[in-house]
């Protein structure tokens, strides 16, 4: 019923309107003058002036009040650095938006239709022509010389001694995995995936008895920290915005990004104020139902904090002493001793042999 | 040539005199370009209407999460979930369905397709295109492609779902997402049907161009839409067979078990077989077409402004020359930068670096193009019927949508903006909205000519502002979501600590596109109004120097009844000092105009006697 009435009065007040419409253009031809300096032209120059105020207030008042909640602060070597060029450019290019619309919208004003008055006759101007072909030229060529160092020192190859951790995207989440103390990650091989080894760790590789894996990234503050991504289904994207970090995982191909976090979990959280705060890592590549929620929590610890996490995570192989079976025959001492399951087997052992006596 | 264009024309015309039409001739399968103009031009607004209902429905999801929905189920179903959701599946479809739709099917062939049959034979004084048959080809071609395209809506498994640039493997994969399965293989075959339309269509205009211009039309002397139009066709001719290509690969891996882009792959609990692909190969191909793809859709809007702003401020286009030397230069630059679509997909930073260059330099010619805009506006006599307001609406949207791309361009800013709401702040002002008011001035500007009746301006005005504030409103906002890095294509946004404080703005721009989105209704009935009610136009209302306002108010077969006019000038001599009326139509010789004619220009009137006499000489048989 409610609807109804809706639609009744929708209806009703559709019909007016193209009553409405109905006569006032048939006064219009009835009144036959076809007068370019109308009424209309007037308010249409007028409305440009009024867009040009209210939009330029309505963009700077909106900036500047909430400039906080849409700049993200920032916590990495690279970033102020990419953060500069960007309010650079957004300098550079303000100054052209704001001048260009001035003009744009000034113009109609100014010069509106009279018909006492011919328009300047005025075609062609080289120097004009070539005075904004060089100024934009050479304004966008110091864009370009700062954008390409600060890109080429942040795609360098990232230094030896970094931290390196694998991230690996798959619908929908993310999985990481550390080189343990060698420091060197194991191969991989995607036929060996399965529900528990889901990176498909091959382990006839004696470097990926001490990988671990864990459910999410922690990264010391002030060491470069090297991502080792790739995919394995479709493609996913490694986004982190506060470290200004961004690279797509692609299945088949692995990619890097390597960085230096200068603020700690807890720096963010004093800085922002937030005791929630988390570093997070979002999937900026579609990917199908769940990308939107591929989320990956990051966490930075002061360098030794980190060092004492490290060193207390247990190794793939220790959590899942199955796999064992994978390793071949001649290295199997040498993964039980690597991979830690001796020190622990040790361990229980000597707690049986206390509380037995 | 002249010959051959003489022949082509003189069939042309005695067809006309002894044929009867029906219906079906005349409106179904025509020849004639005008009518063709026509039929890309409805099929295109059709589709612009399903387009902009499509990003309503998921705007709705982003404005409002918490909605319910199930209001929507009796169109949508079981896309709407128990909880009365759109599907996350659906959403990707949907936002992969608008993209699709807007790129190709509306500003593609709706934009390009539309003025480049109706305009080209009009402006250049040739009697229809080179090859009717193969005119109506492209359009039916284009038919087929809408049929196959909007039937993948209703299936079960639902349209495809990769975002309009099926990256693969998401979308060579069926196990992936719902859409990679019939949806894709229908978005394909569409595809051909359509890349095939456009090539058709493109050859069609190019040879149109060359060949049958008018007696006294050199390019020099061409209005810039037709300049506009023809280089267009150049870059689809250049441009589409690359996604040809692209496409067929995938066609390849999804159904014949090859690896063009698939290796390493595991999902749905089982390893493939495929190895050594490479799902960055499909980037490398894809762009090759999708970014001179922008401008296939930019430059016909920017040709119609071109024209459109020089007639309304009574005043020559500014540096007629330059102008034509900077779209020149954007489709030579247009093929060599796509892979700043692909900064950070893993590509060699290096070629990252080449490509940030190349990119930059592309901005030079937009910037030049800007400026004669606005020097043309400068001490014109502007008057401000509709057409002129979206043509001024669309150097606006140019030049903030223009300035965000020296952001994107630039590799070290990329990393943080790339897939973000900023992307698509940018192109939808750049691309999208520029386009889209390129489009609507020319319906406005031409409308009379299509259909021999005005456009009410009144409504037009109403339909101009509204639009105009509402995508700024729509689209600005955007920025500010993306610097703060939402990522785009997410069904939904408070998952990330980052980005769930986004609601109110999210809100508001929802609220803005459905203002804007019905205030498109007003030009859809003024269109359908005026077409049968409106005030009969005037043989040359807006006072335009142009070949087509010098034919009869609706042009039959053949556009002229008599001979064809001889072009005598360019097309912007407005308000030219010591002339009679501030417009000199294109046709009106030299040596009627000694009053205002520049030094240059008196040492012409000889050139043009000569012409006169070998016009009278060919066309005497004829007539
Ligand atoms: C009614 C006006 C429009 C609105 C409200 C609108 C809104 C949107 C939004 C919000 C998205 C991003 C969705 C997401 O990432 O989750 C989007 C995507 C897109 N829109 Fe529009 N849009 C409109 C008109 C247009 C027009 C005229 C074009 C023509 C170029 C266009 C082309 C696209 C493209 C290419 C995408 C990307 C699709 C993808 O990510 O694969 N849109 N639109
Ligand atoms: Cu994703
Ligand atoms: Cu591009």
């Amino acid at each position: 019923m409610f609807n109804l009435l809706v639609g009744a009065g929708v209806l009703l007040v559709l019909v007016i309107l193209y009553l409405l419409f109905r006569i006032q253009s048939l006064i219009g031809i009835a009144k036959k003058s076809k007068n370019i300096e109308s009424t209309s032209n007037n308010v249409n120059a007028n409305l440009f002036i009024l867009f040009l105020i209210v939009g330029f207030g309505a963009m700077f008042y909106y900036s500047y009040v909430n400039f906080d909640k849409y700049t993200l602060p920032v916590a990495s070597e690279h970033g102020p650095r990419v953060d500069s060029l960007f309010w650079w450019t957004m300098g550079i290019t303000g100054v052209a938006f704001i001048l260009t619309h001035i003009l744009l919208f000034i113009f109609p004003k100014m010069y509106k239709y009279d018909k006492n008055r011919r328009a300047f006759y005025y075609p062609v101007n080289n120097k004009l022509e070539f005075l904004w072909t060089v100024v934009p030229f050479v304004v966008l060529s110091i864009l370009i010389f700062s954008g390409f160092r600060a890109w080429t020192d942040i795609t360098a190859k990232a230094p030896d001694d970094a931290e390196v951790v694998e991230i690996m995207g798959y619908q929908f989440a993310w999985s990481v995995r550390y080189p343990g103390n060698d420091g060197k990650l194991g191969n991989y091989d995607f036929r060996i995936i399965d529900a528990t080894n889901e990176f498909g760790i091959d382990f006839s590789d004696a470097n990926s008895f001490d990988d671990f894996t864990t459910r999410k990234v922690v990264i010391p503050k002030g060491k470069p920290v090297l991502f080792k991504i790739r995919a394995r289904d479709v493609l996913h994207s490694v986004f982190a915005p506060h470290f200004r970090l961004k690279m797509d995982a692609v299945p088949g191909m692995p990619t890097s990004f390597w960085f230096t976090p200068t603020k700690s979990t807890s720096d963010m959280r004093q800085e922002t104020g937030n005791e929630n705060f988390k570093y997070e890592i979002a999937c900026t590549e579609i990917c199908g139902r769940g990308h939107f929620s591929m989320k990956l929590e990051v966490e930075v610890l002061e360098p030794a904090q980190y060092e004492e996490w490290y060193a207390s995570q247990k190794s793939f192989l220790d959590r899942n002493e199955d796999y064992l079976a994978k390793v071949p025959e001649k290295y199997r001492d040498l993964a039980m001793e690597v991979s830690g399951i001796k020190d622990r087997e040790k361990g229980t052992s000597d707690n049986n042999v206390n509380s037995a006596l | 040539m002249s010959t051959l264009s003489q022949n082509i024309n003189s069939d042309v015309h005695e067809e006309h005199e002894h044929h009867e039409e029906n219906w079906v001739t005349k409106y179904l399968f025509t020849t004639d370009h005008k009518m063709i103009g026509k039929q890309f031009l409805i099929t295109g607004l059709v589709w612009a209407l399903i387009g902009g209902a499509l990003s309503l429905i998921f705007r709705l999801q982003l404005g409002f999460p918490d909605m319910n929905l199930d209001w929507l189920r009796p169109i949508l179903g079981e896309w709407i979930t128990d909880s009365g959701k759109i599907d996350p599946n659906f959403y990707l479809a949907l936002v992969t369905m608008h993209g699709t739709i807007m790129v190709f099917f509306v500003l593609t062939a709706g934009l390009s397709g539309t003025f480049s049959n109706f305009l080209i034979p009009l402006q250049i004084g040739a009697r229809d295109m080179a090859s009717g048959f193969m005119n109506a080809l492209s359009y039916w071609l284009f038919f087929i492609s809408s049929v196959i395209m909007l039937s993948s809506l209703f299936i079960e498994t639902g349209p495809a779902a990769g975002g309009w640039v099926v990256y693969p493997p998401l979308s060579a994969l069926p196990q992936a997402v719902p859409g990679s399965q019939l949806g894709m293989t229908l978005w394909l075959i569409a595809m051909v049907f359509f890349i095939a339309s456009t090539l058709i269509g493109g050859i069609n205009y190019i040879a149109t161009i060359i060949n049958m211009r008018t007696k006294g039309l050199s390019f020099n002397k061409l209005p810039l839409t037709i300049w506009a139009f023809f280089l267009t066709a150049i870059i689809g001719l250049l441009s589409f067979p690359v996604l040809f290509a692209a496409a067929l690969l995938l066609v390849f891996d999804r159904s014949f078990g090859t690896s063009f882009y698939l290796s390493e792959i595991y999902i749905g609990g089982e390893a493939l077989p495929n190895v050594g692909g490479s799902a960055v190969l499909y980037q490398h191909l894809f762009w090759f077409l999708g970014h001179p793809e922008v401008y296939i859709v930019l430059l016909p809007a920017l040709g119609i402004t071109s024209e459109i702003i020089a007639t309304n401020a009574r005043k020559p286009i500014f540096g007629y020359k330059a102008m034509i030397g900077s779209m020149l230069g954007i489709t030579v630059l247009s093929f060599v930068v796509w892979a700043h679509h692909m900064f950070v997909s893993g590509m060699n930073p290096f070629l990252g670096s080449i490509f940030m260059f190349l990119t930059l330099i592309i901005a030079v010619p937009s910037a030049i193009k800007v400026f004669n805009y606005l020097t043309t506006l400068w001490k014109g006599n502007l008057q401000f019927t509709t057409a002129m307001l979206f043509s001024i609406g669309l150097v606006s949207f140019f030049i903030s949508g223009g300035l965000t791309g020296i952001f994107l361009g630039n590799a070290a800013l990329d990393i943080q903006l790339h897939d973000t709401y900023f992307v698509v702040a940018h192109f939808h002002l750049v691309m999208g909205s520029a386009s889209f008011f390129g489009m609507m001035a020319g319906i406005y500007h031409w409308f009379p000519k299509m259909y021999g009746r005005m456009m009410d301006e009144k409504l037009g005005y109403l339909h101009f502002w509204l639009t105009f504030v509402g995508v700024y409103l729509v689209f600005f906002p955007m920025h500010y979501i993306g610097i703060a890095g939402f990522p785009r294509r997410y069904y939904s946004f408070t998952n990330f600590d980052a980005f769930s404080s986004f609601t109110d703005l999210n809100t508001f721009i929802s609220i803005a596109a459905i203002l804007t989105m019905s205030a498109q209704f007003i030009f859809v009935f003024n269109f359908f109004y005026s077409m049968y009610r409106g005030r009969k136009a005037p043989l040359n209302p807006w006072k335009s120097t142009t070949l087509e306002w010098t034919t009869p108010r609706v042009p039959g077969h053949g556009n002229w009844p008599g001979k064809v006019p001889v072009v005598y000038r360019w097309p912007y001599d407005y308000s030219k000092p010591g002339a009679e009326d501030d417009f000199i139509p294109q046709t009106v010789p030299y040596s009627e105009t000694k009053s205002s004619n520049l030094p240059h220009e008196n040492e012409l009137i000889e050139l043009e006697e000569e012409i006169n006499r070998e016009d009278e000489k060919v066309t005497e048989p004829q007539n």
